[in-house]
């Protein structure tokens, strides 16, 4: 029985030990370590909070990035197409520029060969009257004389004549 | 500043008393009797009004430790010392024209008729008058020392937080913070919950440190320590008080209505469990109280009866059976402690937090 009687100096002093242990402790020891790991558990928080952050912010830098890229990807792909049209154009101008100088120039051609040719012709009856009339002419005066003679000699003048 | 006032404090405290070790007066201790176990073991997980240290030679070394009796004519000290180890109530103390005698570990006034200084009554119970007993006893002088210690490396430890470490702790802080941080996070935290629970960090850590360090200290087997402090009743009762006290001052509208008028079910229901709530609040620090005395006094009458089995046999040929088992007891008992130690502050918070819980109906 006397094992289970709580004693009353022990109460008195365990009492007083506890409170003392109490304050000294907390005010010495359990304040400043308590502050320090709260400080420090606070600063972790903070800390990862902030690499969350920054991780969520790299994101979007990506993502940007990736919008930006996408973006000059297809102004690239519009100004390749539209410099592929422009080259065609420029191509298909400059043939059918060509095409129409050529014809042109046939045509121009054409035109000095008609006139040269209408020209050439001219003379070339003017030529072949002035023969025709020194053929008869000549055929007129030799005929004259002697048939054969006239027609050898009419055969003869036209072997002579360079019909050019 | 506090460090260096303690250190000196414990050094002065220790000079003090370890002085007077040698002013003991040896005594010749009665060999006639056969070895009493119970006697023994009792005596030993028991407060006592002097440390005893070895008995060497037939002889008691003990330290002596102040008595501090308030009685009828004021305030009495004197040293156990002046008992010469007697404990049957034969040597008289006289002071202040009162005599004390020392019986069975407790202080009486000696008897004034009679021849014998010690009268009891029909069923063997003393019936001298007592002194109201203040003394700084063994278990007082071992929880001293423990508050000591405690202060010293908890102390220690909140020095090695410093701002250049970026309150990481060093050297002693990488031992306690573990331990530290366990309370907080194993036990105050899913006990009382995020919101309060700071609010009772520093008691909840005192009293597991303090718990822990006597029942460690109890499993010493040599002085200063082997007090059985934390196996006494009385230590015990003033922690299981406290958390009482506590859980009854900080307790919410919610916890008075959950025992007075649960909610939630039939009235006939609500009128069977209002007493036997109402006793629970007084079980729980009862149980804490009752769970700690006999876990710490177990482990010691275990371990020391294992030990005397040497004794009951009288066969050393029994010792390495005996002392293999007692040092297989001890070290579950320092399991034991530290399990102890860490259930009576779960418990504690965890009757606190039910007291300031918030009920969500």
């Amino acid at each position: 029985m006397d094992l289970v009687t709580p004693d009353i100096g022990l109460i008195f002093w365990t009492t007083v030990s506890f409170a003392i242990l109490y304050f000294v402790l907390s005010k010495f020891a359990w304040k400043p370590i308590l502050g320090a790991v709260n400080e420090r558990e606070k600063s972790i928080k903070e800390a990862l909070a902030a690499a969350e952050k920054a991780k969520e912010e790299m994101a979007n830098l990506k993502a940007d990035n990736e919008k930006i890229l996408n973006e000059a990807k297809l102004q690239r792909e519009s100004l390749l197409k539209e410099a592929r049209e422009i080259k065609s154009k420029i191509i298909a101008d400059a043939e059918s520029e060509a095409t129409e100088k050529a014809n042109k120039l046939i045509e121009s051609a054409k035109n000095a060969i008609q006139t040269e040719k209408s020209a050439a012709m001219k003379e070339l009856k003017n030529t072949v009257v002035d023969l025709s009339l020194d053929i008869a002419e000549k055929l007129l005066s030799k005929e004259l004389d002697n048939k054969e003679k006239q027609l050898e000699n009419i055969q003869d003048i036209l072997d002579k004549t360079n019909l050019n | 500043m506090l460090l260096r006032f303690t250190g000196n404090f414990s050094l002065i405290f220790f000079l003090l008393f370890s002085a007077n070790i040698f002013a003991i007066p040896f005594e010749k201790s009665d060999n006639s009797k056969d070895f009493d176990v119970n006697e023994m073991i009792m005596h030993h997980i028991k407060d006592s009004h002097e440390f005893h240290i070895m008995d060497f030679d037939g002889h008691s070394i003990s330290f002596p430790l102040p008595i501090i009796l308030w009685t009828d004519n004021g305030l009495v000290t004197f040293l156990s010392s002046e008992f010469n180890h007697d404990d049957s109530g034969k040597v008289i103390v006289n002071r202040k024209n009162q005599e004390f005698v020392k019986y069975h570990e407790k202080i009486f006034y000696a008897a004034q008729t009679g021849e014998k200084n010690i009268i009891y009554d029909s069923n063997g119970i003393v019936i001298n008058k007592k002194p109201l007993d203040i003394s700084v006893t063994k278990l007082v002088f071992s929880m001293f020392i423990s508050m000591i210690l405690l202060a010293l490396i908890f102390i220690a430890t909140a020095k090695t937080y410093s701002i250049s470490n970026k309150g990481e702790p060093t050297g002693l802080g990488k031992f306690t913070e573990p331990l530290i941080l366990f309370i907080k996070d194993e036990v105050a935290v899913p006990m009382i919950g995020e919101k309060h629970y700071q609010k009772y960090m520093p008691f909840l850590l005192t009293l597991f440190f303090f718990i822990w360090i006597n029942n460690v200290m109890g499993l010493i087997p040599f002085f200063p320590f082997s007090a059985n402090l934390s196996g006494n009743i009385a230590f015990t009762f003033v922690l299981a008080a406290i958390t009482f006290v506590i859980t009854t001052l900080v307790a919410n509208k919610d916890y008075w209505k959950h025992i007075f008028w649960m909610p939630g079910i039939p009235v006939p229901m609500k009128l069977f469990l209002a007493p036997i709530e109402f006793l629970g609040i007084f079980i729980k620090p009862i149980s804490l109280m009752i769970r700690l005395f006999a876990n710490i006094s177990a482990g010691h009458i275990i371990v020391l009866s294992l030990i005397s089995l040497i004794f009951i046999f009288k066969s050393i040929w029994l010792a390495p059976a005996s002392l293999f088992f007692s040092v297989f007891i001890s070290l579950i008992e320092v399991l034991v402690v530290a399990i102890q130690a860490y259930i009576f502050t779960m418990l504690s918070a965890l009757y606190i937090g039910s007291a300031i819980e918030e009920h969500e109906h």
